[in-house]
């Protein structure tokens, strides 16, 4: 039995096609996944992602805690609202998840974690918290709805639909979040666009997406949601880094806090294995097909893989996400084995678009 | 489902139609290009080759997923679909426009062996 969200039956309604999303009967589109693409480029698009998990850590001991389960330092926030984006590791310095945690008062702090690792996710954060013996107490949200809407015109349709919340989420800066009108808003999102994403009560979960297709958000499903993820050089849990990965080699140092003294999950393995691989973009330089996961990638006399690969509807051509040999620069160019067939693609470094802007240098297929 | 009537079907959702000439233009079903989403890239056979039935002989990629195209019958590939190499997307809105490839079958009565379209409607709701 697949699990539903509270908008299960709107999507089937609206004509989506239904998917098996790791346990999850979700929405992979509604017609045409390249022209949701598109909306979310040009206008607005609205996305139902309430199979992540919303995770509550609370109490006196919430700072330090996530302090030493975090491989960001989560005292980068200090501003009530701010979040942050983290890899939760293992000791091994493999990625368990990766999550965004939200600040909000010393004893509360919310963490958003992906559908299929948050039962994991919350057995692995109990553990540690009992065996550092934690003041806090973790609570998985089971009664929420998360929606996301994004591109340029979403903040606009957003304070349409809910003209109360305007004045607490109009200055919101990037990356922070606040409460208002019974909502948590924040001003993140998966797609390289401007928007907003938001975290409510089931039970106004049809009601909250009514107001927002009204207000002219157009449904989008998962399927746009890994283009444009992809061409914002955003990382797939499952795909582009896992338990075995080091986040080291997959684009993820930026994510690292390793500058302070800070004693967190995996930080010893990360010291001393270092990085292996190069973590880049490949744009196709020609047709034949698409790139995909699990392709190989033969540079020189190294190889590499495709970790996560698709079209791009903005560029109009195949991009991937790939684990590249160490040296390999952007500019380079390489084969990948599409079918056993070499097609050339030139390594890039990622996003590939950002804010509607192609940011990569492409070439006639 | 959009399966016409006039058409013959296999259970890997090609569709084939028989021309004036006797050959049979081979393509993927409105249901297939449904399941696949937005088609990006097609690759025909080349005309000239030699084919088995259930021989994988193309390619049809979605945005989301590869899928293989069968030679529904044994023989010889007589022209491919150039047009739809630049806009693979004729698949989505045309399904039965948008022939992949003509095939000249060695045994020119085995296309009425194959599915008709209420047996095809039936295995592919299955």
């Amino acid at each position: 039995m697949l699990k539903t969200t509270p908008l299960n039956s709107i999507h089937r309604a609206s004509g989506a096609r239904m998917v098996d999303f790791g346990g999850w009967d979700m929405p992979v589109h509604y017609g045409s996944q390249i022209e949701e693409h598109h909306a979310v480029r040009t206008t607005c698009g609205l996305f139902d992602v309430s199979h992540m998990q919303v995770v509550d850590i609370e109490g006196s001991g919430a700072r330090t805690f996530l302090s030493h389960a975090l491989a960001n330092n989560v005292d980068k926030l200090q501003v009530p609202g701010k979040a942050l984006y983290s890899c939760l590791l293992n000791e091994a310095g493999g990625v368990i998840d990766d999550l965004i945690v939200y600040f909000f008062r010393e004893d509360f702090f919310r963490l958003i974690v992906n559908a299929g690792t948050a039962e994991k996710d919350v057995a692995w954060l109990n553990g540690l918290a009992r065996r550092g013996d934690y003041p806090v107490s973790i609570t998985p949200q089971r009664d929420c709805a998360l929606l996301a809407i994004q591109g340029p015109k979403a903040r606009e349709a957003f304070w349409q639909a809910f003209p109360a919340t305007r004045a607490a989420t109009e200055g919101l800066a990037p990356f922070n979040a606040a409460l208002a009108g019974g909502m948590m808003v924040a001003r993140t999102g998966y797609t390289g666009e401007d928007g907003f994403e938001v975290a409510f009560p089931s039970r106004h979960a049809e009601e909250t997406w009514k107001a927002l297709v009204a207000s002219g958000a157009r449904p989008c499903g998962l399927g746009a949601r890994d283009t444009l993820r992809l061409e914002a050089g955003m990382n797939l849990y499952g795909q582009d880094m896992d338990e075995g990965t080091s986040p080291l080699d997959a684009g993820l140092a930026w994510t690292i806090d390793l500058k302070t003294k800070r004693d967190f999950v995996g930080r010893e393995r990360l010291e001393a294995d270092g990085s292996k691989w190069a973590f880049l973009g490949l744009l196709l330089l020609e047709a034949g097909g698409v790139l995909r996961s699990h392709q190989r990638v033969v540079a020189d006399n190294a190889e590499g893989e495709v970790t996560s690969g698709t079209f791009s509807p903005t560029l109009s051509q195949s991009i991937a996400l790939a684990r590249l040999p160490l040296g390999i620069a952007p500019g380079a160019l390489v084969n990948v084995l599409v079918r056993d067939k070499p097609l050339s693609a030139r390594v890039v470094k990622p996003p590939f678009v950002r804010n509607g802007q192609i940011l990569v240098q492409g070439e006639a297929r | 489902m959009n399966v016409p009537k006039d058409l013959r079907y296999t259970e890997s959702h090609e569709w084939l139609r028989r021309e004036a000439d006797g050959t049979l233009s081979v393509g993927i079903t409105d249901h297939a290009q449904e399941q696949l989403g937005d088609i990006v890239f097609v690759e025909a056979p080349a005309a000239g080759r030699k084919v088995a039935a259930g021989e994988a002989v193309g390619v049809v990629e979605s945005v989301k997923a590869a899928s293989d195209i069968y030679a529904p019958l044994a023989g010889e590939i007589v022209a491919a679909n150039a047009a739809l190499s630049g806009a693979p997307e004729q698949v989505n809105t045309d399904a039965y426009g948008a022939w992949m490839f003509r095939l000249k079958p060695d045994d020119a009565g085995a296309f009425d062996q194959l599915l008709d379209a209420g047996a095809y409607e039936k295995a592919a709701a299955e």
